[in-house]
């Protein structure tokens, strides 16, 4: 027999060195882009149209794009999945056709995102008419991350203790009432950071995008939500594949303001939970 | 099935109107049924208590009388209940639960300061002047004596009373929304001696004004607040006397057996 203090030591190795792997290569990846990205940033870059052929310039139409999209996105997606989560959760009876609908949700996060793209292509810019455009490449990114927001919403309010709905409804008031005044004020905070994580995905999606949205080269900002744009996960893939001679700098440049812009959603999310979480007194 | 009338407690409560009245209530969980046919009389402004053992049926009993049991899946109901001779289930269900308010087993407050606790039900029924909401408060807390311990920190938040604080302040919030009926389910069951004595205070200062029902696990609670004792067993009603006659000289042996501590 192991002394258990041994075995303690040893699976507490284990646990670290696995936590370790896991971390490794995310502190790597993100270093490396931190590194060779940053001499690629600047002002100009930021703000700049790209000129000669993409091989120099700024990379400022793809960010007002992603930007304008991941928006886009948020106001499609986040109104539909959290009253979707609040009618699964709070009204839908115990029945058959809710758990359909709950296993097309577990079933439609995991549709691979070039299936969203084909999609997208056929329903909003051919059938509907949208061609590409913001508004079709936003409703495409929005079906896709539906499903992310309902589940995170839903985890979200059946958090909020059942209790708190039958004090409410036991002082009368109605059920609308408990959910508006008492389960969504306490769900927001889950609700609010899924949401952030859905949409950060979203933002750096490329085979939605490719069909329904995405520009090749177009050097002016959208002005309306039918216009094409170019967004920046395309663009990366763009300049590492179908422009010979771009330069590390641009290419490392463009990634690295991407990579920023996902982890300022993530870490305004995780900030937001955690700033919630000191209030929440249950 | 037992149906009550007791010729004594008749001619002592004749003159007192019939708030509640319960008629063969059967209550089923899904296929379990945990009630079989119980009839009871309440009183107007009496304080009734239901005593008996775990899965007796008292809780479930008070959980018809506002219908919180509807949010009980695959629960139903057979018989009548009548609240002013009205049958409850011609009510709203909003407007019932706002007649019959509920203090319930552990102190339930709201995440929100203790003013907005107090406050919830009556803005929910559409009272939004700051005013008229501040009177309440004020009037809520003090039929629920929690008004001189706290009247210096209404916006603190209700999580950091005491429990015994607590819980007065959930009856304040159930008196708020002016109810005349009261249901009790366990209130002190979470509770030290000194704040159950307080709460049993309270609810003997509200006799007055309100129609008292109070489940209880604890038979000297029953017997220090109540006027009428009701005890339940396997979801039949065994015997409703006046409290004294029921702890004194019980009818039925079970009820003796319970009261005396050999079973429950």
């Amino acid at each position: 027999m192991l002394d258990p203090r041994k075995t303690e030591k040893i699976m507490f190795t284990l646990f670290g060195l696995a936590t370790a792997i896991v971390i490794l290569p995310v502190i790597i990846i993100c270093a490396f882009i931190f590194i060779q990205g940053l001499p690629g940033i600047s002002l100009q870059f930021l703000l700049d149209i790209p000129r000669h052929g993409m091989k120099g310039g700024g990379i400022a139409p793809a960010i007002v794009g992603t930007i304008y999209l991941t928006l886009a996105t948020a106001v499609f997606s986040i109104p539909l999945g959290v009253f979707a989560a609040v009618y699964l959760t709070e009204y839908a009876g115990e029945h058959f056709l809710k758990r359909l609908i709950e296993i097309s949700i577990v079933n439609l996060a995991g549709v691979p995102s070039i299936v969203f793209g084909l999609f997208g292509l056929g329903l909003f810019v051919i059938f509907l008419g949208f061609g590409p455009s913001i508004l079709a490449g936003a409703l495409t990114l929005a079906v896709m991350t539906i499903p992310v927001i309902i589940t995170a919403s839903r985890e979200a309010l059946t958090s909020v203790p059942k209790t708190y709905r039958e004090v409410s409804l036991s002082l009368g008031a109605t059920k609308w009432q408990t959910i508006r005044h008492i389960v969504l004020p306490n769900a927001a905070p889950g609700i609010i950071t899924g949401a952030i994580l859905g949409l950060s995905r979203a933002a750096g999606e490329t085979a939605p995008i490719l069909f329904t949205v995405a520009a090749f080269y177009l050097p002016y900002f959208p002005n309306s939500v039918f216009d094409q744009a170019m967004v920046l996960p395309y663009h990366i893939y763009v300049l590492a594949t179908q422009v010979p001679g771009v330069s590390p700098k641009i290419q490392y440049g463009t990634v690295l303001v991407l990579v920023g812009l996902i982890l300022i959603m993530n870490f305004s999310a995780a900030y937001l939970r955690a700033k919630f979480r000191k209030r929440k007194t249950w | 099935m037992v149906t009550l009338t007791n010729p004594k407690s008749e001619t002592l409560n004749s003159k007192q109107n019939i708030k509640i009245k319960t008629n063969n209530l059967k209550i089923w969980y899904g296929s379990h049924q945990v009630m079989h046919g119980v009839s009871i009389d309440v009183y107007e402004n009496e304080i009734l208590a239901a005593i008996g053992p775990a899965n007796s049926g008292k809780t479930s009993f008070l959980k018809c009388i506002n219908r919180l049991n509807d949010l009980i899946p695959r629960s139903k109901v057979e018989g009548e209940i009548l609240l002013d001779d009205k049958n409850i289930y011609k009510l709203s269900v909003s407007s019932l639960r706002k007649r019959v308010g509920m203090v319930f087993a552990l102190p339930l407050p709201l995440p929100l300061t203790i003013f907005d606790n107090v406050a919830y039900g009556p803005r929910m029924h559409g009272i939004k002047e700051k005013k008229k909401l501040s009177e309440i408060v004020e009037s809520s807390l003090r039929s629920s004596s929690l008004w001189d311990e706290v009247k210096d920190r209404l916006n603190s938040q209700a999580m950091k009373l005491s429990g015994g604080q607590q819980q007065r302040l959930c009856i304040a919030r159930t008196l708020a929304v002016e109810p005349e009926v009261i249901l009790y389910d366990e209130p002190c069951s979470g509770l030290d001696p000194i704040s159950t004595l307080k709460v049993e205070e309270t609810m003997r200062e509200l006799k007055s004004r309100y129609t008292q029902i109070l489940v209880t696990n604890n038979v000297k609670q029953a017997a220090r607040v109540s006027e009428r004792t009701a005890f339940f067993l396997m979801g039949e009603l065994i015997e409703l006397e006046e409290t004294a006659q029921l702890f004194t000289a019980p009818k039925d042996k079970r009820t003796d057996d319970y009261i005396s501590g050999r079973f429950g």
